[in-house]
């Protein structure tokens, strides 16, 4: 592809200056007059019936404002299957789930109100684990199931705890596995994480005299959390403006709705006031929302040729007390079930399972991490069990052009190449070799294994994921000029790091050939006056962005053209945008942007055009519906894109403890837009996934319900000095036809092969295999010693 | 409980100190935390609430020229000190070499952890204006990022104490190594006009469209 001006150029972040010297503003640095601060008050109980909620004596409090509770919001939420109400109305079922709400003049007013409020529980038996939870006698944690609002793709199934039960059909799994030689069951389990993003959740708001309702959120989709609102509380939504001041972090845990019901409600009973909800970092932990768990249990059938001929994949989500969203992780996870491979025989279930955990929901990678822990631990064991080195074996089984995946499509040549990615991390780290010798001697490792007996092992796995979202799910952007030709562009994507701001200006500089200068891209959307959008997910910004703003880009062409063809008396099809001005390359003439943009004026005075002004959207075509039996489906989801990752890791033999040494990683994105913002997702994908892979783990109390580890201090999140020796990124570029020059999502597959990766480096350096997310020192240390026991 | 929670409100003690060079001295209650005086009695919302428990260093601010996690500190404490925060060190002309260094190494993303991150890397390079990985990994390992993965963070540190070491830090506009008082090398002058200029109070938002 030919160099471009812009696109592909390492551009320095659009708005880096102002999060570097601290004038981003965050939704908890706005000031509003007399702010009332919400407390919201959480249930203690796992699963319980609620008998009443008295809160007379909290509401007469000095200070207090509004109180709130489920018999004045009886309304029920969720994005894809509206299981949840903003209160508990007649039972909860987490610990944390909101039962009431005060708002007061000063945070220790509302503190002090709350404990006056009386609530009467019946407890229930709680459900913790997803076994129990599809037991036939299990208690019931939603009894009215059958008679929620749900989307037709969801399908929840009343009288059980199932949320939804997603299954693949493909060809005849049974026959094909009674005629393979070797067979391989294995079962896996991640636990429930947390995304611990460093800014907490957030919401404010206000529902004024006039009937308006203002709301200021740290969300990803402020269209989305207005459209949800509007629904909850039976508002227009020309009633209704949410805006997205800067975002510090998401990862899917600030996707739907989360605060903003409850702030909401209480700004309706405290009239003309604004009300804050801030949760603190205990309650972000268990009382916002988390990543679902997965129970998996895999059987592959495999020939003697190293072809896998048949592969179940029994996928068993918990999704903790509610699933208005998770339910769309295990839809996800259901239709991907079979990762980056060609499965010719193939039976899958992806099922939700409610639990009396914290509300699971998407998280960076949705289902696909967790998924690819269990297949690609698998698809290593397979291939050690059959005697093939695993980058053959997986060489051997990749999806790629004409291949065709679990629910039936077939991949063309523009889908990404998977194959080329493995062939570059197995280059780049030397899967088949020895230790790299300078990492022997490096302080971080000297310093952690002291010295002692090391083990040294290399280990990969794959990774594939498409966006997760409705077929109809659009972008659109508004693009203007200033009088001095500085180009602004109005995007509702939420730029909450990945960079989104950064690359819409570099595609609209590039298309228009303008100085990087004179664009300017107004994130911090306010549905009053921004362009829709559905929602910042499924690593689709660039992707839907994107290509919004190169078809709004040729509008302001076309209407520059016009007025300058006029000007110059010369053909439109002769002009081309050339730094700034429209320009006539035959004549060498040309016309600065600054005499067009607002219409120009002859030198007799009469003026023709206008300002230049586009609107512009895109929305994916030709998406199908999965068959509702066998989710067979010619083109269910917009692209993938494929990667892989290869670790090394060192295991001290005497503690278990291992350090991650050297990463390579590598992607097909279709193109590479901005290096250091790509970059910048890839060491920052790597780093999230070390984190779930080798150390978090949202734990609960069996006796309680509440979660043991709700802090920074017991629930450790990576730091610098966990940050691998050697992070070597690559990139294959496969252009995607309906990318934006060629571009796929990125955002979210950098952190999904990493645990897998580690997993089986592991089990190369020292040959023990932990099936249970995070791998920690303890469970290695206890595999070698049963190893040793073994003999 | 009720009565003691207004007790404390009423409780005020009055403290003077200097905060991005200019004289402060405001009454403040004995439970309010450094951060929270910062925050929302002078609107530098630089510094940010991510765990008010120490652990995630997003709060970070320099006392008397050490970083401090200004949420464990109170404001009482702060009697009679001199605080930088991030709005004290630099602004779009005048950069700081650290925040410069962390935009050309892409070492910001949502930005949150990003005032922390260059108040303990000023901390850290005003101990030891020449740390090796080990050192600046170390140093680091309080603030917390969940975005980049600290690869450009470590970066952007190397090189911003490169820069720091061979460039006299007045040609950034910035004042020179520790003084009397205690100011950390690469600042600017208390009181210049660029420390000024940071430290705005911006409008309020509106009631209503
Ligand atoms: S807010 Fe101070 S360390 Fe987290
Ligand atoms: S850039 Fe988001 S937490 Fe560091």
């Amino acid at each position: 592809m030919s160099e471009n001006r812009w696109v592909g150029q390492a551009v320095d972040r659009v708005d880096g200056v102002e999060k570097v010297t601290g004038s981003a503003r965050y939704t908890a640095d706005l000031k509003f007059p007399r702010l009332l601060h919400a407390h919201v008050i959480r249930s203690p109980h796992p699963h319980a019936r609620v008998l009443a909620v008295r809160m007379e004596r909290a509401a007469r409090m000095p200070g207090v404002r509004a109180v709130a509770s489920g018999r004045d919001f009886p309304f029920h939420t969720g994005i894809y299957l509206k299981d949840q109400t903003v209160f508990a109305t007649d039972r909860v079922r987490y610990v944390g789930d909101p039962v009431a709400a005060i708002a007061a003049e000063s945070e220790e007013a509302a503190l002090a109100a709350a404990a006056l409020v009386e609530i009467d529980y019946d407890p229930l038996p709680p459900v913790y684990d997803v076994l129990a939870g599809i037991a036939p006698d299990a208690p019931l944690i939603h009894p009215d199931l059958g008679s929620y609002e749900c989307v037709p793709w969801i399908t929840p199934k009343p009288g059980t705890n199932i949320c939804n039960h997603l299954k693949v059909r493909k060809g005849d799994y049974a026959a094909a596995l009674a005629t393979c030689r070797r067979v391989f069951d294995n079962t896996f389990e991640v636990p429930q994480v947390q995304h611990v993003p460093i800014e907490p959740h957030v919401s404010v708001a206000c529902f004024d005299l006039a009937g308006k309702v203002i709301v200021h959120t740290s969300a990803q989709s402020p269209f989305t959390v207005r459209h949800l609102l509007c629904a909850c509380f039976s508002l227009s939504h020309g009633d209704v403006q949410v805006t997205v001041p800067a975002v510090g972090g998401g990862f899917g845990g600030k996707a739907g709705i989360n605060l903003e019901p409850i702030a909401v409600a209480l700004a309706m009973k405290a009239r003309g006031r604004w009300v804050r909800v801030m949760v603190d970092r205990a309650e972000e932990f268990y009382a916002t929302v988390v990543r679902q768990a997965l129970t998996a249990r895999l059987v592959s059938g495999v020939d003697d040729d190293g072809r896998v001929r048949a592969q179940k994949m029994h996928y068993l989500w918990g999704c903790g007390g509610y699933g208005g969203y998770g339910v769309n992780v295990v839809r996800a996870a259901g239709y991907t079930c079979g990762g980056a491979y060609e499965f010719p025989n193939v039976e899958g279930d992806s099922i939700g399972v409610y639990t009396n955990r914290p509300v699971g929901s998407a998280y960076r990678g949705f289902g696909m991490q967790e998924i690819h822990w269990a297949l690609e631990q698998q698809m290593d064991i397979v291939a050690r069990g059959i005697g093939m080195h695993p980058v053959d074996f997986r060489l051997l089984n990749c999806l790629g052009p004409g291949k065709t995946t679990v629910t039936g499509q077939v991949l063309d040549a523009h889908v990404g190449r998977v194959d080329l990615c493995i062939k570059r991390v197995d280059e780049a780290l030397d899967l088949r070799g020895g230790a790299a010798s300078h990492l022997r001697s490096d302080e971080v490792l000297d310093r952690r294994a002291n010295g002692r007996q090391a083990f040294h092992g290399k280990g990969m796995a794959c990774a594939v994921k498409a966006p997760a979202m409705p077929n109809d799910a659009a972008s659109s952007v508004v693009m203007k000029f200033a009088e001095d030709a500085t180009l602004e562009i109005l995007v509702s994507g939420i730029d909450y790091g990945q960079g989104l701001k950064t690359v819409a200006a570099q595609f609209a500089a590039e298309a228009l050939d303008l100085p990087m200068e004179s664009v300017r891209v107004r994130g911090n959307p306010d549905t009053n006056l921004s362009p829709y959008d559905w929602q910042t997910v499924a690593s689709r910004q660039t992707w839907a962005t994107g290509n919004a703003i190169l078809k709004g880009a040729e509008e302001l062409k076309r209407q520059l053209f016009v007025v300058a063809a006029q000007v110059l008396d010369v053909s439109v099809s002769e002009l081309e945008c050339h730094d700034g001005a429209v320009v006539h390359p035959p004549s060498g003439r040309s016309i600065p942007l600054m005499r067009l943009v607002m219409g120009y004026q002859f030198p007799d005075g009469h003026a023709i055009g206008g300002p230049v002004a586009a609107t512009s959207s895109f929305m994916p075509e030709g998406l199908l519906f999965l068959d509702p039996e066998t989710s067979q489906s010619a083109k269910p989801v917009a692209k993938w894109t494929f990667g892989a990752q290869a670790v090394e890791v060192t295991v001290d033999a005497e503690t278990g403890q291992y350090t991650v040494d050297r990463v390579a990683a590598c992607y097909d994105v279709g193109r590479v837009i901005n290096p250091g913002l790509i970059r910048g997702q890839t060491y920052g994908g790597i780093v999230q996934g070390l984190g779930t892979g080798m150390m978090e783990e949202l734990r609960i109390d069996r006796a309680t319900g509440r979660i043991a580890n709700a802090s920074l201090m017991d629930y450790k999140i990576p730091s610098s000095e966990d940050v691998p020796v050697e992070m070597l990124v690559s990139y294959v570029e496969t252009p995607q036809t309906d990318g934006p020059m060629g571009a796929r999502g990125i955002g979210e597959h950098t952190m999904i092969p990493t645990p897998a990766a580690i997993a089986n480096a592991i089990f190369d350096a020292c040959g023990v295999r932990i099936h249970e997310m995070p791998i920690t020192a303890e469970k290695v240390l206890a595999a070698l010693r049963a190893k040793e026991a073994r003999g | 409980m009720v009565e003691r929670a207004y007790a404390r409100r009423t409780m005020s003690t009055t403290i003077s100190l200097r905060v991005n060079g200019q004289d402060e001295r405001h009454d403040v209650e004995p439970n309010q935390t450094l951060l929270a005086f910062l925050r929302d009695t002078l609107d530098l919302t630089g510094a940010k609430e991510g765990c008010n428990e120490g652990e995630c260093g997003a709060c970070m601010v320099l006392v008397d020229g050490r970083a401090v996690n200004s949420c464990l500190m109170l404001a009482v404490e702060a009697d009679g000190r001199e605080i930088i925060t991030i709005e004290g060190i630099g602004d779009a002309e005048h950069l700081h070499p650290l925040q410069a260094a962390f935009l050309k190494h892409t070492a910001v993303q949502c930005g949150f952890c990003t005032p922390g991150m260059i108040m303990t890397a000023i901390g850290l390079l005003a101990e030891n204006p020449d740390p090796d990985e080990a050192a600046v990994r170390e140093a680091m390992a309080g603030s917390l990022c969940r975005c980049t993965g600290y690869r450009q963070i470590l970066d952007a540190i190397h090189e911003a104490a490169g820069v720091m070491r061979v460039v006299p830090a007045v040609e950034f506009g910035m004042r020179g190594p520790a003084g009397p008082s205690g100011v950390a090398p690469g600042l600017m002058a208390p009181g210049s006009a660029e420390a000024a200029a940071g430290v705005k109070v911006l409008g309020l938002p509106e009631m209503a469209p």
